[in-house]
């Protein structure tokens, strides 16, 4: 920086002591973690390494937590658009509360979530002796995993869409709409294509987070192996087995596509930039 | 309320107003409202005199003490070490400078249980780092300090994303009148920047204070979770679940609910404080 450059005898060694600080704890604390994921997966060999990968019971959580996320984002997307778009583009008694009411899941704890789901669903919940006169199952079973992901997600998409529609604002659909096109022309023709980045950065993060969710899904998963173990919950029980180099392999699964979601996340970033 | 006047008319003009709010009560309610209020009324069903006993038992207060001990550690380095990433990455240009701050994000996409298991591994006797700290006496894993550093883990984003922005829109003009005024480096860093950027570094700590006090994936992998020394409270609810003993539970849940709800407004506070040194 220019102001930083203007008298450099002075200046010299404080900045690079700073950085040398900065880098060093980020290499202690967040790169060594990182690396270590990979050594330790990698530690017995490739072979080893697709055997583990391989097993059926990592195979079936690799399979669910799929299931999970590919019903939970496109659930999300939709949601994110309605509710950015009712707020940014309308004005109602109660708005400033559903904001709030939408970020309520980023502070509570997701395992304060996985606990208020097996109050209210489980067989000493709420509806607990209702659903079980008319044999339903979300607790301990795919249904909960569901829910519980949508709690713990729910804000995702819609924190990225709402900012960018309000400060893009009406004009454009005000015009779609003057020259004839009907509600979902407009949608499909302006609306959707201006905030495409913003929604599908949303949905990235919102596929990361779905697929790590772990506080919660515990609670209401059972953890039942080969049937409602997700791939963290997999992670965690294959440590337990003291299988630390099979946790690993799991484990490098998760760290490969938070990988992925970071590198999506850049090249939009710059996109949205440009 | 009835909005009459004529730029309010002309917003309503554009549809899917009763769709899109009709679509977003419901996901609310069904998704976030009725799940916690069910832990409110299962809560309320206890009676105040349970409650207390159940929140005031010896390894509940023990789990209390842990969890809120070892957040105020974390944030406590999360402060020093968010605002240094925070400074470096937005007042320096230096090789590696886009890498580093991509890193930044690692905590946030990084499942917690993959941390969790990594960090365990790491600072145990034969991993990495710990087979250094070991020897010497030092130990992170099945102490508090484990718990601290998972904690300081998956919150030191908040720290530096919440302050990143607000100093780099900070105006340089109040930063050369000091220098030209022969202010140090120092002194302009505390009297200057520092007052300007507080508002923004509290409410990140608050933010990371109360991640770090719900936080349970990182956790129970290095804890090693023993009653009375490194249980955490949200842990000590999940085994109340376990024993089925959904009172002990929902009784411990609403205490850490009540924390984040608290630490919540404060937030919300201290960003709005904060938004008054951005970009005027």
């Amino acid at each position: 920086m220019q102001t930083l450059a203007m008298d450099p005898t002075r200046n010299r060694l404080m900045p690079r002591l700073l950085i040398g600080v900065a880098a060093l704890l980020t290499l202690l604390i967040v790169v060594a973690p990182l690396v270590y994921i990979f050594a330790r997966a990698f530690g017995e060999g490739w072979k080893v390494y697709a055997a583990n990968l391989m097993h059926p019971a990592t195979v079936h959580a690799i399979w669910l937590t799929s299931i999970v996320a590919l019903i939970v984002v496109p659930i999300n997307v939709a949601f994110g658009i309605a509710a950015a778009w009712a707020v940014a583009r309308f004005r109602f008694p109660g708005r400033s509360i559903l904001v709030t009411a939408i970020e309520i899941p980023f502070s509570i704890s997701p395992i304060i979530a996985g606990i208020c789901y097996l109050l209210l669903y489980g067989r000493q919940g709420i509806l607990g002796p209702w659903m079980q006169a008319n044999d339903l199952q979300v607790m301990f079973a795919l249904p909960g995993i569901v829910l519980v992901t949508m709690f713990v997600t729910a804000p995702f998409v819609a924190r990225e869409v709402l900012p960018l529609m309000q400060a893009q604002g009406s004009e454009q659909e005000q015009a779609a709409l003057t020259l004839g096109a009907s509600g979902w022309q407009m949608f499909a023709r302006v609306t959707l294509p201006n905030i495409r980045w913003a929604l599908l950065y949303g949905a990235v993060l919102c596929t990361a987070r779905a697929v790590g969710e772990f506080g919660g899904v515990s609670v209401v998963s059972g953890n039942i192996r080969g049937q409602t173990n997700t791939l963290p919950l997999h992670v965690e029980l294959l440590f337990n087995d003291l299988n630390a180099t099979g946790a690993f392999a799991a484990a490098s699964v998760l760290t490969l596509l938070a990988l992925v979601a970071l590198v999506i996340k850049a090249v939009l970033e710059g996109r949205r930039g440009a | 309320m009835i909005h009459a006047a004529a730029p309010v008319r002309a917003k309503r003009v554009l549809p899917g107003f009763t769709l899109s709010l009709g679509t977003t009560l419901l996901y609310l309610t069904a998704i976030i409202l009725i799940p916690v209020l069910a832990l409110i009324l299962k809560g309320a069903e206890i009676g105040p005199a349970r409650f207390w006993a159940i929140v005031t038992a010896p390894r509940a207060l023990a789990a209390f003490q842990v969890t809120i001990t070892a957040a105020v550690i974390a944030t406590a380095f999360n402060a020093v070490y968010g605002l240094l990433m925070a400074w470096v990455l937005v007042r320096y240009e230096f090789p590696g400078k886009r890498i580093l701050d991509a890193l930044m994000d690692i905590p946030f996409a990084l499942p917690t249980a993959v941390a969790g298991l990594s960090l365990t591994a790491l600072f145990s006797a034969n991993g990495w780092i710990g087979q250094f700290l070991e020897p010497q006496g030092i130990s992170i894993v099945y102490t508090i300090w484990g718990v601290a550093l998972a904690m300081a883990f998956t919150s030191v984003p908040f720290v530096v994303r919440t302050v990143q922005p607000v100093l780099e829109d900070l105006d340089p003009a109040f930063e050369q009148a000091a220098r030209t005024l022969g202010a140090s480096e120092g002194a302009i860093f505390a009297r200057v920047v520092f007052p300007q950027i507080l508002p923004a570094w509290l409410a990140g700590c608050t933010i990371a204070f109360a991640r770090s006090l719900g936080e349970f994936g990182a956790i129970v992998f290095i804890a090693g979770n023993l009653p009375m020394k490194t249980e955490i409270a949200a842990l000590l609810a999940f085994i109340r679940l376990e024993e089925f003993d959904y009172q002990g539970a929902s009784a411990i849940a609403l205490v850490l609910l009540m924390f984040a709800l608290i630490l919540l407004v404060v937030s919300n506070r201290l960003q709005a404080w904060a938004m008054r040194f951005k970009g005027i």
